[in-house]
């Protein structure tokens, strides 16, 4: 189905450099990734495998010692990776693609009225009169939840709880209409109970104002609760994607394999939980082969030697590892992850939460 | 569920509050409220909240970081809350031990991994010699899944799970009775968490530890506890065991809070809906709250009108359970 969409936003074998010292650090190694309008798009992976890096260069906010070296990104027919200076970003960055980052503490100003930082985005952008931005923002307070917006308009970040910030910061992201949101951990500062709420909240949001969402986490919870499709980073590249199902029970990847049993969530009791031994790679390093293979216990020969292409599983789905080639020895996913539903429906009830009504 | 009685309380809780000045004399910021329960020797007990439920505030009261302004806190027999004797005082330090949520912010980044892990040691001269000092860091470092030859590197040289076994190898070289882990795994990557959780279970094996394992997590604390606290706005609203709060949560907020766990299937987050708590549903006539125990080991934070309506709950969800 989605190979007969166009996508909106279409990045091609990007590679992202950056300068440590008299080093460079290779964090984002060729990857690409077609958009859909209107799905929700899940990045997963761990600290440093570059999946905050890969989406700022959607949005031209890579730090000043990082560049994009090779590839492009295309979204309405222009290449994101030509612009430059601030000017040239003005119409795309927080006007068509907005970001929603983690700590919304420090994406807000602590001396500023939450109203003025909402007016200014909308001033900016929209080019409307104060009294006209000023009813926009109370409208988009009230949308995020905001109980009693006129009144809270002109309070201080300081005067609102960590959820409430994040409707905030969300409520900004949203206030010039964007094409694409990027969520980047949005949650993770937060509580569950908040964490469900925000999500529910741009779920909702989403279906109202019809935007594409690209959501990037570590939670395999979350993943699963909001992604349309997921793509799994390791080392600078994506290694897995495919619908949200694909990847939760059909993964393909021995790196997907090992992110989904070590979840404390599948652990029995008394029993060890399976996790990855070692470290991520270095990227400072030329990385030759699967950059998985150093701690992948299913690691073949060839997979220290040569770097595996991506082979299709389904339309949908493609993972880049050489267990799927026709020459590889056949190989199960591990046990803690079969039958995966089957065990969690057990665990939690039909309804996913755990007790019995 | 489980026969409490038989066993042996380690740490006791006894209606303790915690309250902190907030510059205005009359008024005092009430952080824990009326908390009590036992720990048994060698279990891993639990207490799950939000932020500010006042969690981590009763953890670092056993460790004598906060005075408890009512109340007393007794391990192994012995009151250690309060003023104690400076005999005593060392004794509670030896043998409870905390476990930090962020190994980065814990370890001293100018201090090697030796003076680090055997900064406790020093302070309490528990070594006959150098030699001594250097076996015993060595023997904790190994335990922990570290090499000896680490000890002469710094924090910085670290991953965020190695300096986290650095940090359980500090607490560990003092061999203490309890451990007090506060968040030990909320900071580290996804990939890691399995593995320190996995150290812990065989410590506690090895060792006889007993744990308060402090969490905003349910869904890895079902992994690991035996018991589960589970704390809101200071107030310790159920404790059962942990198979018996997911499947029997009494009290709305521990039902909130279990719904919003996210589980890792898609299938199930489609079909799950978040529950808000409310706490307008519960007696707020103003009628005094104390822990009734419902179920054995089952306990709830209740008035006598919510009593009534735990026990019938309590009662259905048996029933259809049993139809089931």
């Amino acid at each position: 189905m989605a190979e007969e969409r166009t996508p909106i936003l279409s990045a091609k074998d990007v590679e992202v450099k950056f300068r440590v010292r008299d080093r460079y650090l290779t964090a984002i190694r060729g990857v690409s990734l077609d958009l859909y309008e209107g799905e929700t798009f899940a990045i997963v992976g761990e600290s440093a495998s570059g999946k905050s890096v890969f989406t700022k260069t959607f949005t031209g906010m890579l730090e000043s010692n990082g560049e994009i070296t090779n590839g492009s990104v295309m979204f309405h027919g222009q290449d994101l990776t030509k612009l430059k200076t601030d000017k040239d970003w003005e119409g795309i960055r927080g006007a068509k693609i907005s970001t929603v980052f983690q700590d919304p503490m420090t994406s807000l100003n602590p001396i500023r009225t939450i109203g003025s930082q909402i007016t200014e985005v909308i001033e900016k952008h929209q080019k409307v009169s104060k009294a006209e931005a000023k009813e926009q923002a109370i409208n988009i307070m009230e949308r995020v939840g905001i109980v009693n917006a006129a009144n809270r308009f002109d309070e201080y970040p300081f005067q609102y709880s960590g959820g409430m910030r994040q409707r905030i910061v969300i409520a900004i992201a949203l206030s010039c209409h964007p094409e694409i949101l990027i969520c980047d951990e949005p949650t993770t500062a937060l509580d569950v109970t908040i964490q469900a709420q925000i999500i529910g909240l741009i779920r909702d949001l989403q279906k109202e104002l019809k935007f594409t969402t690209i959501y990037i986490t570590h939670d395999l919870g979350v993943v699963a609760n909001v992604a349309d499709r997921v793509g799994v980073m390791y080392g600078g590249q994506i290694v897995e994607y495919g619908t949200v199902e694909e990847i939760f029970f059909e993964p393909q990847h021995p790196y997907t394999w090992a992110l989904l049993s070590s979840l404390p969530q599948l652990g029995v009791k008394g029993q060890e939980l399976s996790f990855i031994t070692g470290t991520p790679p270095s990227l400072f390093n030329q990385i030759k082969g699967d950059a998985f293979a150093p701690r992948n216990p299913h690691a073949l020969k060839i997979d220290f030697e040569q770097e595996p292409p991506f082979f299709k599983v389904s339309d949908t789905h493609y993972a880049k590892t050489w267990l799927l080639d026709p020459r590889a020895p056949k190989l199960e996913k591990p046990e803690v992850i079969q039958d995966l539903h089957k065990k969690i429906e057990k665990m939690t009830g039909k309804g996913g939460a755990f007790h019995v009504e | 569920m489980s026969n409490n009685e038989d066993r042996e309380v380690i740490l006791s809780i006894k209606h303790v509050d915690i309250s902190f000045d907030t510059g205005n004399k009359k008024k005092k910021f009430v952080a824990v409220k009326d908390a009590n329960f036992d720990i048994y020797k060698g279990e891993t007990f639990a207490l799950v909240g939000e932020s500010g439920s006042g969690k981590t505030t009763l953890g670092r009261a056993i460790l004598r970081i906060n005075p408890c302004s009512a109340g007393e806190i007794i391990f192994e027999g012995k009151r250690i809350s309060g003023k104690i004797s400076r005999e005593e005082d060392r004794n509670v330090v030896r043998n409870i031990q905390m476990i930090f949520q962020d190994p980065a912010a814990s370890l001293n980044e100018r201090a090697t991994i030796e003076y680090c892990v055997s900064e406790g040691l020093l302070n309490f001269h528990l070594y006959k010699d150098e030699a001594d000092r250097i076996a015993k860091v060595d023997k904790a470092l190994t335990d922990v899944g570290l090499l000896p030859e680490h000890k002469s590197r710094y924090p910085h040289e670290f991953s965020g799970g190695q300096r986290q076994r650095v940090g359980i190898a500090r607490a560990m070289i003092m061999d203490p009775k309890f451990i007090v882990a506060d968040e030990p795994i909320s900071a580290l990557d996804v990939s890691i968490r399995a593995q320190v959780l996995n150290l812990m279970n065989k410590l506690k094996a090895e060792k006889h530890l007993t744990y308060l394992f402090i969490a905003h997590d349910l869904s890895v604390v079902r992994f690991i506890a035996d018991r589960i606290a589970v704390i809101h706005l200071g107030e310790i609203v159920e404790i059962a065991d942990s198979e018996t709060l997911f499947k029997y949560p009494l009290h709305p907020y521990t039902v909130s809070l279990l719904s919003a766990v996210p589980m890792p299937d898609p299938i199930v987050e489609r079909t799950r809906r978040h529950k808000v708590y409310d706490p307008s549903v519960l007696d707020n006539s103003g009628a005094p709250r104390q822990m009734y125990e419902i179920r054995p080991g089952h306990f709830v934070y209740a008035t006598e009108k919510e009593r009534a309506q735990y026990e019938e709950k309590a009662l259905a969800a048996e029933q259809a359970q049993g139809e089931a």
